[in-house]
């Protein structure tokens, strides 16, 4: 029997059967690589906290032995900075949480130990120019100095805004302090180079990249502001020691 | 030999003479897009040439099967199909590269070259002659993205696949890195240039 290519029907059933099997074969492709891809998110992640406090996993220390053995401890506080109990700290999505009113966030915290002391690790998310940018930032155990900072982002410029994530952007961060010398918080700023804003923490922004470098620096004032009770607490009891 | 020559003939043809960058020009949108650094222009070129290779085979087997008024929807189909499973691969495979390609992987899908390969060569021809076009091609507009990958990287950044490669000492002397390398246009101009001297190269 020969079919007629150009008939309707060999036309529908030709496209039905094409979508059907691609899809089919697509849901599989999926489900066979989900578990690995799941294992690469986590991993990920896990890395890019470790990242914040300045360590990098190394082909004979994987990032899930490095993080079990720098991370002892991870909790999330409130806008009071009190514990909330049952909150998992790395089931936390902090895109989702930027979006709530400060006094409703859970703020997840995971607690470093380095050898140059323990440090506060802390995520935050915001906006850049084509989309999500997020990071995670170390704080000293004073509560009040950058230890550390890592940036990622999803689609940014590459060459431009994309260079948030180059250390030679994130390492500017160490050492800044996010508390003004009234003990206020005023975050750190992203200026242009040659800027020098008077009495105010800042670094330079990326060159080319401006709306991405804003977006940092909105992202660190809105992710950062609501921990200010538990950084200031933090800084009670190191003085106390 | 002459025979040799004239059966590789899809694969050699796009490299210089029938270049889809530089003489078809296809493919423009991505060379400005990933052409900043190196590492991602050669990335690309690979994901290109595992889609391009793989989706004119398959259109080359389906070819006498197709029903010629929803051909364009099955060679979308086919090509985002590939296009996704890559995207799915190198995110179970490779976590590091997947990231650092993010949205350009989806835009392989909209890249001209490939739509134009299926229709203007695998729908007439067999599955090797495809595979060594869609090879060609794929090697055609990656030789072009790294050229003005090379270019941008070392005039904007001073770095080539980022190590840095001009001197310090040329800093000092007042030397500065061209901001306008890493931005669109100069991708632009960039190509410009190299059609310019292939022109002349050809005439």
């Amino acid at each position: 029997m020969k079919i007629n290519k150009e008939s309707n029907i060999y036309t529908v059933v030709y496209a039905a059967v094409l979508v059907v099997v691609v899809g089919f074969a697509l849901a599989l492709v999926y489900q066979a690589l989900r578990p690995a891809q799941l294992e690469n998110i986590a991993n990920d992640t896990k890395k890019q906290i470790l990242a914040a406090a300045l360590i990098y996993p190394t082909a004979d220390d994987p990032v899930g032995e490095l993080y079990d053995s720098h991370i002892k401890q991870s909790y999330c506080v409130d806008s009071k900075g009190n514990i909330i109990d049952g909150a998992v700290a790395l089931d936390i999505d902090m895109a989702a949480e930027v979006k709530k009113p400060a006094t409703e966030r859970v703020l997840p915290v995971f607690v470093c130990s380095t050898d140059k002391g323990e440090k506060y690790i802390v995520p935050v998310a915001g906006a850049g120019l084509w989309g999500p940018i997020w990071g995670y930032i170390a704080m000293d155990s004073n509560g009040k100095d950058i230890y550390g900072a890592y940036f990622s982002h999803q689609g940014e410029t590459p060459g431009l805004g994309a260079e948030i994530e180059r250390p030679a952007f994130s390492s500017q961060f160490e050492g800044k302090s996010i508390f003004g010398s009234n003990g206020e918080f005023e975050s750190v700023l992203v200026v242009k180079k040659g800027q020098e804003p008077a009495g105010r923490a800042y670094v330079n922004a990326v060159s080319g990249g401006t709306i991405t470098s804003q977006g940092v620096q909105k992202m660190l004032f809105s992710s950062l502001e609501p921990y200010t009770a538990f950084f200031k607490n933090l800084g009670k009891e190191s003085n106390k020691e | 030999m002459g025979n040799i020559r004239k059966r590789l003939e899809p694969l050699i043809n796009p490299l210089s003479n029938d270049n889809p960058v530089i003489v078809q020009i296809l493919g423009i949108c991505s060379a400005l897009a990933v052409t900043a650094k190196l590492q991602p222009a050669v990335v690309m070129t690979i994901s290109v040439l595992a889609v391009l290779a793989l989706s004119n085979v398959i259109i080359s087997l389906m070819r006498n099967t197709i029903p010629t008024s929803i051909r364009i929807i099955v060679q979308l189909v086919v090509v985002a199909a590939l296009v996704v499973v890559v995207d799915q691969v190198l995110k179970a495979w490779n976590y590091e590269v997947s990231k650092q390609l993010s949205v350009f992987i989806g835009l392989i899908i909209t890249n001209c070259i490939i739509m134009g390969r299926l229709e203007a060569f695998a729908l007439n021809n067999t599955p090797f002659n495809s595979f060594l076009d869609g090879v060609g091609n794929a090697l055609g507009y990656g030789i072009i993205l790294v050229i003005v990958a090379f270019f941008r990287e070392l005039l904007g950044s001073g770095t080539l696949w980022g190590f840095q490669v001009i001197p310090q000492t040329l800093y000092d002397l007042g030397y500065q890195n061209n901001g306008m390398m890493i931005l669109p246009p100069m991708a632009l101009i960039t190509v410009a240039c190299i059609i310019w001297f292939h022109n002349r190269k050809a005439k």
